[in-house]
C-alpha cells in the first residue's frame, strides 16, 4: 500500500487520469460512461455535472475503488469495463484509503453507534496505531465542527447535516488525497446543506486535498471550486466529457445548455406556468381542517404492561385546507411538519386535538380521515412521500397507475391522460425501481392522482430535484389547483413555496428536539 | 427503540467489566440451574441476583420495563405446572380437571423461581453491555474474524432504522389504497406486500452501507483497533462471582436435598 501521507502526517494530494475508460454495470445494455478521457491534478477542486444517466455517481465509486460486480439492486452479474481509469499512476482498488467517498443519504454514511468510534473506524480499517488514531479522530471532529459532541455520543440522535459531517470526519481521520462527494447535500434542508458545504471548505483549505463532487445544485459549490466538468450519456459518437474549464467560463458559456439539462445554474428558477388570476385568491370551499391538534410519529408506548400515550412533537396546530388552494408548512428540521401533514392526511392518529374533513370531502364516510378505510381515503387524500419507492406496490410502471382505479372501480379512463402529461408513456413496461429519480418522483405523484383526490398532500416533493422535474412538477400542480384540488405541501425549498401561491404555516423548532 | 441499542449513560460497575467475563458468569449461573427443577437453588441464585442489580445499573422499574414478557412468561409457566403437573402429597386445590397438590406446588413454584432465576441473568447481561464493546471483545479477546463481526454490528444499527422504515412503508402503501385494516386475510396480504417494500430499502441500504463501509477500507487484511479490549481484575472478580453462585446454588440444593436433575426424572 502507498502511504498517503508523508513522514509529518499531512496529507499529499491525489492524481486522476482517465484514458477511455468505460464502464457497463452488470445486467445493462448500454454503458454508465463510455471513452472518457479526464486529467485532474493533485489538489484540485472539480464540481462534476450533467444529465441523470451521464454516469457520474458511477465515475465517483470506481475512483474510490469500490465499484464491483455487484450493482445498487443487490445483484451480481459481470460488468464491463474498457480503457484505464487510475489513481496516482495506480488502480484505485490497490489504493484503499487514498480516497474517501461520500454518498447521498446520511442514514448509511454513519457505520457505528457512538461518535468517536465511528471517526475512527477508517483509521482503524487502514492499520494506523491506536494513540495516533484518537489524535486524528479529535482533529478531525474540529474539523469538522464537532468537537463539542462527547466521543460516546449516540449516532443516531445527530441530525442529517450533522451525520454528514461526521461522515467528513471519518473520511479525513483516513487523511486520504482525494475527497469524493457523491450528492452529499441532496437529503438537507438548506441551513444542513450549508454546514456541510462549509465543513468541507475549511476542509480542503487545510489539507490541499483534490476534491471531486457531484451536484444539481451549482450555486451551493461554485465558489469552493475552481474547474467544472460537465459529462453527457455514454455514446459510441460522442465524447464523455462534453465541456470543461472554470467555473465562469463553463458557467457563461453553457448557461443555456446546463439548464436545458435541468442543472441548476445560480440565478435561475425554472419557468413554471402561472395561476390563472381569477381563481389564485378566492377561497374555496373548505375541506379539512385541523383544530388545536398534537401530533407525534409514536403510538401510545407500553411500559410493561401499562400504556403511555405518546408525547406530542407539536401541539396547538390549527390549519385548514381549502379547495383550489395550496398550503406550504414550512419551518426548521425536526419541527414535525411531516408528521403534521401525515396526521392531517389521516395517516397518523392525532394524539390530541382532532382532525376533521367537511362534509365536502367526507362524502358519506365519516368525519375523521384517519377512521377512514383505505379506498375511501385514496379518493379524498392522497398523500406523496418523500421516498417514492415507499409507495411502489407493483412490478410494472402501467399496473402502477391502474392501481388504484381498480381497487375503487373506477377512474381508469385518467390513467392515460396522466400517463402523457407527466411523461411516463414510453415507460409503462418498466419496473417502477428501475426509473431515475425524476421519473420515480413523476410516477409517485400520478399514482396517487390516479384516485382522483380532492387534497394532495406531498413531503418534499422537490428534494433531490433536477430543475427540469422541479419545473414540470410546479406547473402540474399549478394547473390542479386551478381545476379544484387542495395541495399540502411540506417544503424547505422557497420558490416553490412561492411558484404554487397560497398559504403558508410556519411551523416553530419542536420543543423536544433531539439533541 | 434506537436509543436503547445504545448504553449511553450507564456508568455502573458491570458496564465496564469486559463483556466475554460477563457472559461466561452468565453462562455458567445458567448451566446449573438448566440442570435441576427444584425450588432452593433457584431462590438462592435470585437472590443473589437482585442483590447485583444496582451494579448493572439496573432498577426493579426498568427491569419490569425491558423483561416483562420473560416475567410473565415464567408466571404463567409457575403456574400452569402446579396444576397440570401429576399430583403427590395433600390436595390443595381441587377444581374438576385441575388438581393442586402440595408436590405439584413445590414443583411449580421451582419452575417460576427458575424462570426468573434463568431470564434474570440475561436481561442483567444486556442491561449493562453495549454492542460495540461486545464486538470489540469478540473480535480482540475471542479472536472471531473481524469482518464477521463488525458487519454484524453495523447491520445491529440497521434494525432501529428498519423499524422506523417499516412504520412509514405501512402508512405509504395506506396512502396507495392497500388496507391494513380488514379481515384476517386481507392483514396477511397487507403484511406480506409491506415486508416486501422493507425487504427491498433493507437491501438498498444495507448495499449502500457496505460501499460506505468499503470506501473506509473496510476489508482489507490487517486492521488496529482504536478501542483495546483488555481484562482487568474487575472480570477476575466478575468470573469468580459467577463461580460462587453457581457453587452456592447447587450447594444449598444438594444440603437441603431438593436437587432434582431434570433428564432423571421422578
Amino acid at each position: 500500500m502507498a502511504p498517503s501521507q508523508d513522514a509529518a502526517g499531512t496529507v499529499r494530494p491525489a492524481a486522476v487520469t482517465a484514458r477511455g475508460w468505460g464502464w457497463r454495470h452488470a445486467g445493462r445494455a448500454t454503458p454508465a460512461v463510455h471513452a472518457l478521457d479526464l486529467d485532474i491534478s493533485p489538489g484540485e477542486r472539480v464540481l462534476l455535472l450533467g444529465p441523470s444517466g451521464a454516469g457520474k455517481s458511477t465515475l465517483l465509486h470506481a475512483l474510490a475503488g469500490v465499484l464491483g460486480d455487484i450493482n445498487d439492486d443487490g445483484e451480481a452479474g459481470d460488468a464491463d469495463e474498457s480503457g484505464s481509469l487510475l489513481v496516482d499512476g495506480a488502480l484505485p482498488r490497490a489504493r484503499r484509503g487514498r480516497a474517501g467517498l461520500m454518498q447521498q443519504d446520511p442514514e448509511t454514511q454513519v457505520v457505528l453507534s457512538r461518535v468517536g468510534d465511528d471517526v475512527a473506524f477508517g483509521a482503524e480499517n487502514l492499520a494506523v496505531p491506536r494513540d495516533a488514531i484518537w489524535a486524528r479522530v479529535h482533529e478531525a471532529l474540529a474539523d469538522v465542527g464537532l468537537s463539542h459532541l462527547p466521543l460516546d455520543h449516540p449516532t443516531s440522535a445527530l441530525s442529517g447535516g450533522q451525520k454528514q459531517r461526521l461522515a467528513l470526519a471519518g473520511i479525513l481521520a483516513m487523511r486520504p488525497g482525494l475527497i469524493l462527494l457523491d450528492e452529499p447535500t441532496a437529503n438537507l434542508d438548506p441551513d444542513g446543506v450549508l454546514e456541510v458545504r462549509d465543513a468541507v471548505g475549511r476542509c480542503l483549505d487545510k489539507t490541499g486535498a483534490t476534491l471531486v463532487v457531484v451536484e444539481h445544485r451549482v450555486s451551493v459549490w461554485k465558489d469552493l471550486v475552481d474547474r467544472i466538468v460537465v459529462l453527457q450519456p455514454g455514446s459510441a459518437a460522442d465524447p464523455a466529457v462534453l465541456l470543461d474549464g472554470p467555473p465562469d467560463r463553463v458557467l457563461s458559456e453553457a448557461r443555456t445548455m446546463l439548464a436545458a439539462a435541468g442543472v441548476w445554474v445560480p440565478g435561475y428558477v425554472p419557468e413554471t406556468r402561472k395561476r390563472s388570476a381569477g381563481q389564485a385568491s378566492g377561497a374555496g370551499n373548505l375541506l379539512l381542517a385541523a383544530e388545536q391538534l398534537g401530533v407525534s410519529r409514536e403510538r401510545g408506548r407500553r411500559k410493561g404492561l401499562r400504556k403511555v400515550p405518546a408525547v406530542p412533537v407539536q401541539e396547538g396546530l390549527t390549519a385548514q385546507v381549502r379547495a383550489g388552494q395550496a398550503l406550504a408548512i414550512t419551518g426548521p428540521n425536526g419541527a414535525g411538519k411531516s408528521t403534521f401533514a401525515l396526521t392531517l392526511a389521516g395517516l397518523l392518529e392525532p394524539v390530541s386535538g382532532k382532525v376533521s374533513a367537511s362534509l365536502d370531502l367526507s362524502r358519506g364516510a365519516g368525519i375523521d380521515p384517519y377512521r377512514w378505510k383505505a379506498e375511501q381515503l385514496i379518493s379524498r387524500v392522497g398523500t406523496v412521500f418523500q421516498e417514492p419507492e415507499h409507495q411502489f406496490v407493483t412490478g410494472k410502471v402501467l399496473d402502477e397507475l391502474l392501481f388504484g382505479p381498480r381497487h375503487l372501480g373506477h377512474g381508469e379512463d385518467r390513467v392515460d391522460e396522466l400517463l402523457e402529461r407527466l411523461r411516463l408513456t414510453q415507460l409503462v413496461n418498466a419496473n417502477p425501481y428501475t426509473l431515475s429519480g425524476g421519473e420515480k418522483r413523476r410516477l409517485s405523484v400520478a399514482t396517487v392522482l390516479a384516485a382522483s383526490p380532492q387534497v394532495l398532500v406531498l413531503d418534499e416533493p422537490t428534494f433531490g430535484q433536477d430543475a427540469n422535474t422541479w419545473a414540470e412538477l410546479a406547473s402540474f400542480l399549478s394547473e390542479l389547483l386551478d381545476a379544484g384540488t387542495a395541495v399540502v405541501s411540506v417544503t424547505h425549498d422557497a420558490e416553490f413555496t412561492e411558484a404554487l401561491g397560497g398559504a403558508e404555516l410556519r411551523m416553530a423548532a419542536a420543543e423536544t428536539v433531539a439533541p | 427503540m434506537r436509543q436503547e441499542l445504545t448504553l449511553h449513560g450507564n456508568r455502573a460497575l458491570l458496564a465496564r467489566a469486559n463483556p466475554l467475563s460477563k457472559f461466561a458468569a452468565v453462562l455458567l449461573i445458567t448451566a446449573v440451574l438448566a440442570l435441576s427443577i427444584d425450588w432452593v437453588s433457584a431462590s438462592v441464585a435470585l437472590v443473589f441476583e437482585l442483590l447485583l442489580f444496582p451494579l448493572a445499573g439496573l432498577t426493579l422499574s426498568l427491569l419490569w420495563q425491558r423483561g416483562w414478557p420473560l416475567i410473565i412468561a415464567a408466571a404463567v409457566g409457575g403456574w400452569s405446572t402446579s396444576i397440570l403437573a401429576p399430583g403427590s402429597g395433600k390436595i390443595l386445590l381441587d377444581a374438576g380437571i385441575w388438581t393442586m397438590s402440595e408436590g405439584s406446588l413445590q414443583l411449580g413454584i421451582g419452575f417460576l423461581l427458575r424462570g426468573f432465576a434463568i431470564a434474570l441473568p440475561a436481561v442483567l447481561l444486556m442491561s449493562c453491555t453495549d454492542p460495540t464493546d461486545l464486538a470489540d471483545a469478540l473480535a480482540q479477546k475471542a479472536r472471531l474474524p473481524h469482518r464477521f463481526v463488525l458487519g454484524t454490528l453495523a447491520a445491529m444499527r440497521l434494525v432501529g432504522l428498519m423499524a422506523e422504515e417499516w412504520q412509514i412503508i405501512g402508512m405509504a402503501r395506506r396512502a396507495r389504497g392497500v388496507g391494513s385494516r380488514g379481515s384476517l386475510v386481507q392483514r396477511v396480504k397487507a403484511t406480506l406486500g409491506q415486508s416486501f417494500g422493507l425487504l427491498v430499502q433493507a437491501i438498498r441500504r444495507a448495499s449502500r452501507l457496505a460501499v460506505t463501509m468499503e470506501a473506509r477500507g473496510f476489508g482489507g487484511g490487517k486492521r488496529t483497533w482504536a478501542r483495546e479490549s483488555t481484562f482487568s481484575l474487575l472480570d477476575l472478580g466478575v468470573v469468580s462471582g459467577g463461580v460462587l453462585v453457581a457453587g452456592l446454588a447447587l450447594f444449598a440444593a444438594v444440603t437441603a436435598g431438593t436437587w432434582n436433575m431434570v433428564w432423571l426424572g421422578s
